[in-house]
């Protein structure tokens, strides 16, 4: 089995990963937007996007500045070995890759203004956890969240009675609204539930999903379709210069709601959307999202 | 469309010249300013009290780098753009006191700032918001920092630069504010939007 101070150096090597190099699909997707574009502003954008890609990665740099707000995703098997640790380890993997990558700190104390200066503090890094029946596995996710993509984020409760149109609007007037200050083309998600907080957890956790991905019901699938199409027929375009695409995706997850509460919650992420993922087993470590990092 | 190549300091007279649309570059000295930034500058500036640099002519840079300190020099590895709209609410007062002619960020800002760019001559240009590793590629240089006190992200750096750009003007000294202009053309689209959930 994996001992403690290994898993730590691979979620180190996870998190600082993150911050410099997009997961392909990523990529591939800023690429198409590039190649199909035909307003110059917006194409002229987008390459320097791509230019930027590629300098994070010769230089190996974070591509952003801001290098989030770090957050773990973590579906641990219900007899994975380090089960206990993993805070410990996620919190101290954290802090390494501030310091090597170097990541901005970026945790401030709510109350005096203070920076504590690696990354860590009052709840963060935030873990959302996932126990797995029967597994003595662990898949490990990294979310470096940007703060310019967080502002348009919103999470509210509408009359059952508005329905999911009521929802798809909601999310139309969100993009309308924020304009180009989440860093366009952004990545949607949607949330819904019987509860603000729950729908809010879901759009987030839709940011997970690979674009192009649809979801497994064939009319939610359809919902992100059309939502993908109203979104990008605003005309926002790549840091709201005008173009084709505003959304790179849109991703919807569901939970079954309340009678008299239908909640909705948005999230927005940015072009560099950056996320990170390895599953450890009993015989090791492997790299999901960046397979590279595993001959290193 | 004109591209121009800027050294700073900046006179009042070139930067009314500028238009939306325009492109510039960027060469020689950008001061860092973000919130905390722009707070304590204005509050020293109302008290009566100098600030560490003098903005006059020059640019600021709506910016929370990434840095590293190598000996007792800082090195900028990642500097793109912070969001603008943030600072709006301090923008207009910093520019009148200030006398800063280039505000550089990204996505763009309000009515007040276009306000204040037309009345005491100044400009806002955006550069790629999220393409920190290419901005630093155009900084040379970290020449000293302020306000330390305030965290990494929000002290006040002052940068040398080369060529930083390009830079899309989108918002000039005539009082043309191209995100305004887009915000009624998405507006004029949200109705197609809507028809394509059914509504």
């Amino acid at each position: 089995m994996i001992a403690e101070n290994e898993l730590k150096e691979s979620i180190t090597k996870l998190v600082s990963a993150a911050a410099i190099y997009l997961p392909e699909d990523v990529k591939k997707a800023l690429n198409d937007a590039y190649e199909k574009e035909t307003n110059p502003v917006a194409k002229s954008v987008l390459r320097s996007i791509i230019d930027n890609i590629r300098v994070a990665e010769e230089e190996k740099k974070p591509l952003c500045q801001d290098t989030g707000t770090v957050i773990f995703y973590i579906e641990a098997g219900e007899k994975f070995p380090l089960l206990g640790k993993l805070p410990r380890i996620l919190r101290e993997a954290t802090i390494k890759a501030t310091e090597i990558t170097p990541l901005r700190p970026n945790a401030v104390d709510i109350v005096t203004g203070k920076n504590s200066g690696n990354n860590t503090g009052e709840y963060i890094p935030w873990v959302e956890w996932d126990i797995v029946p029967d597994s003595n596995s662990a898949i490990i996710t990294v979310v470096l969240k940007g703060g310019g993509s967080e502002g348009p984020s919103l999470a509210k409760t509408i009359p059952p009675g508005l329905g999911i149109k009521g929802v798809l609007k909601t999310a139309i007037d969100v993009i309308f609204e924020a304009g180009a200050k989440p860093c366009p083309p952004v990545v949607v998600g949607v949330g819904m539930g019987p509860a603000a907080d729950i729908a809010m957890k879901l759009a987030k956790k839709a940011l997970l999903r690979p674009i192009g991905s649809r979801h497994r019901r064939e009319e939610v699938a359809e919902l992100e379709e059309k939502l993908l199409k109203a979104i990008n027929a605003l005309g926002w375009g790549p840091h709201g210069v005008g173009g084709l695409t505003t959304a790179l995706d849109v991703h919807i997850e569901a939970a079954h709601r309340h009678p008299a509460a239908l909640s909705l919650g948005v999230a927005t992420m940015c072009w560099a959307c950056r996320r990170a993922s390895l599953r450890v087993t009993d015989t090791g470590v492997e790299f999901l999202t960046h397979p590279f990092l595993g001959g290193e | 469309m004109t591209e121009y190549k800027l050294t700073t300091p900046i006179s009042e007279e070139d930067v009314r010249k500028i238009r939306v649309g325009d492109i510039l570059y960027i060469t020689g000295r950008v001061y860092s300013a973000r919130d905390a930034g722009h707070r304590r500058a204005l509050e020293l500036l109302n008290s009566g009290k100098a600030l560490p640099v003098d903005f006059r002519n020059m640019v600021v840079y709506h910016v929370g780098p990434v840095v590293k300190k190598v000996g007792d020099e800082w090195e900028i590895v990642s500097a793109g753009p912070t969001t603008s709209a943030r600072l709006e609410m301090y923008e207009a007062k910093f520019i009148e006191k200030t006398g800063v002619r280039v505000i550089i960020g990204k996505g763009g800002m309000g009515k007040k700032t276009a306000e204040a760019c037309r009345k005491f001559g100044a400009v806002y240009a955006i550069f790629t918001g999220g393409a920190g590793a290419l901005a630093a590629k155009a900084i040379e240089k970290v020449e000293g920092v302020e306000w330390l006190d305030l965290g990494i992200p929000e002290a006040l750096w002052i940068l040398k630069v080369r060529d930083f750009g390009p830079l899309t003007v989108t918002i000039d000294s005539t009082g043309r504010n191209f995100y305004e202009e887009m915000k009624e053309k998405v507006n004029e689209n949200l109705k197609e939007a809507y028809s394509i959930i059914g509504l």
